[in-house]
């Protein structure tokens, strides 16, 4: 007697439960204003990507075009593929001596896989994530950006 | 020649007495049967196409997608670029195939659709054979189809396609006895068997508020059944995209691919038509025994759009069954066959029979 009320018991469950799932997909089928595609080409003036986004590498330059990068490197060699290149430059100090600074910060997009460890390892934080991601271009040269801008200097008060 | 949306009958015959009086009977009988032949594989080219769209449309919806919308307004030509594109695509021919039965295949599932669709009642008088046995032809030759499935499966000489055809062949098998008995529910309480009968039985009320309980049961067993018997999800393990990459029509390509694909829509058409015709009243209107003002209101609407709107809800049932429960595994798929639908079908009959007996029902 017992199995025979648990024969019924189970369809009336499993009716309930179907019955449940339906709702919810029937449920979302007459709300559309719940759609969270986005309509890409469309919507280029007013998309925002999220905060962690990883666009491309960027070098941020305050109002006055400095920068924090130091030049020491360590983003270069902990490159896996080589997309890095540091070019430095030596200047004369007022006190004698001669001080590193960068050239040029060489930033090869197209060998790039956005893994971040540059901008993890740097110890002046002077790299970060930019939100750009229409990168097609029709030559490949345009994909090798030089990060630091021209006539740019460093912020004083980063140390080594 | 007299033309009125609401009854299709004087339309018919006019058209059949001018076809009769200008001809030999011989060739008017070719000329009425190659019209109607034109007529159905009109509408059954873009039933398809509409289909194939508005699942893609239910299904993005439930999903919390747009879906198609890039060809036409909302997308609406999407399925007749979709359909340029097989049409130009070559025809590959498998090694090892059996060559005969490989072409013949796709044509048996579509050849079996037409067959079940003329015995479809859509409005008065739009009905090319109103056999007085119409509920047994459509069950017998819709069964069919499991024949081009296995036919497929067998002659494309490949693993996936093998198991495809056999767990299909397991399946219809087994769910069409489901499909069967639910429709004799029905036609104890209709006491006939042929469509147009059926159809003016209910201009007093649909069978399924006149059959009470039972008739809900059958319905809710209908639905269930066929869709398994039409191979849709969540009982679709004979195409188990996930298992078997497309199942019996995984080695087919181009048209071939999309006659197996519209076949799929058109059963799925002509299981909620049937449903429709018997649980919801096909083109009748929704009439209530006794109320003659609202029935002469309900009345205003024509029959073919009551036809329409029937059938395309119960199509969007079945759509929602798949985009909402997972697939069955082949044992969870057989227990849910023999162990809980056909006995209830049988009780089921036996309630239905006790009921008209008593004359209980309206």
């Amino acid at each position: 007697m017992n199995s025979f009320f648990k024969y019924f018991s189970d369809i009336f469950r499993a009716v309930t439960s179907l019955l449940k799932g339906m709702s919810v997909t029937a449920g979302y089928f007459f709300s559309p204003g719940q759609i969270v595609t986005q309509q890409y080409p469309e919507n280029r003036k007013t998309l925002k990507m999220f905060d962690r986004f990883k666009g491309e590498v960027i070098m941020p330059h305050n109002g006055q075009n400095q920068h924090r990068c130091t030049g020491c490197a360590i983003c270069e060699t902990n490159c896996p593929n080589g997309s890095i290149e540091i070019i430095q430059a030596k200047v004369d100090m007022p006190d004698g001596k001669k001080k590193r600074i960068i050239d040029k910060h060489i930033y090869h997009l197209s060998m790039c896989t956005f893994c971040g460890l540059c901008i993890k390892s740097c110890p002046s934080n002077a790299l970060a994530w930019g939100q750009e991601f229409e990168h097609a271009v029709f030559d490949r040269t345009k994909l090798t950006k030089i990060l630091n801008q021209p006539g740019s200097s460093i912020i004083k008060d980063i140390a080594e | 020649m007299s033309f009125s949306i609401y009854d299709f009958t004087a339309f018919n015959q006019a058209i059949d007495k001018a076809l009769f009086d200008n001809c030999s009977p011989f060739w008017a009988t070719v000329w009425e049967l190659t019209i109607i032949g034109l007529v159905f594989l009109i509408a059954y080219a873009l039933m398809g196409l509409f289909l194939v769209y508005a699942e893609r449309k239910v299904c993005a919806f439930i999903q919390n997608r747009v879906g198609p919308n890039r060809v036409g307004p909302y997308g609406f030509f999407q399925t007749i670029a979709d359909f340029i594109k097989l049409m130009l695509k070559e025809l590959i021919t498998i090694k090892n195939a059996d060559k005969v039965l490989f072409n013949i295949a796709p044509f048996i599932v579509i050849i079996v659709n037409f067959m079940a669709i003329a015995a479809i009642p859509f409005a008065k008088g739009l009905h090319a054979i109103d056999f007085d046995i119409g509920i047994l032809y459509v069950v017998a030759v819709s069964s069919l189809s499991v024949v081009g499935v296995l036919l497929a499966g067998w002659s494309s000489n490949s693993k996936f396609s093998l198991i495809g055809a056999m767990r299909s062949g397991a399946q219809i098998v087994s769910y069409e006895l489901s499909v069967s008995l639910s429709l004799i529910t029905m036609i104890i309480l209709a006491g006939t068997m042929q469509f147009s009968a059926i159809v003016e039985g209910q201009a007093d009320g649909w069978f399924i508020f006149k059959g009470h309980i039972p008739a809900i049961i059958a319905f809710v067993v209908y639905l269930i059944a066929s869709t398994a018997e039409i191979n849709r999800g969540p009982f679709d393990l004979a195409e188990a995209e996930s298992e078997l990459t497309a199942g019996f029509h995984t080695e087919y390509s181009g048209i071939k691919f999309a006659f197996f694909y519209l076949s799929e829509f058109m059963n799925m058409f002509i299981v909620a038509s049937i449903a429709a015709t018997l649980f919801l009243g096909g083109w009748m209107p929704f009439h209530i025994g006794g109320w003659t003002g609202f029935n002469n209101v309900m009345d205003f609407i024509p029959p073919i759009v009551w036809y329409i709107g029937k059938t395309f809800f119960l199509i969007w049932v079945i759509m929602l069954f798949k985009w909402t429960f997972p697939r069955l595994r082949i044992d969870q798929l057989l227990t849910l066959e023999w162990k809980y639908l056909l006995p209830i079908n049988l009780v089921n009959i036996l309630i239905m029979a006790f009921i008209v007996l008593m004359g209980w029902h309206f």
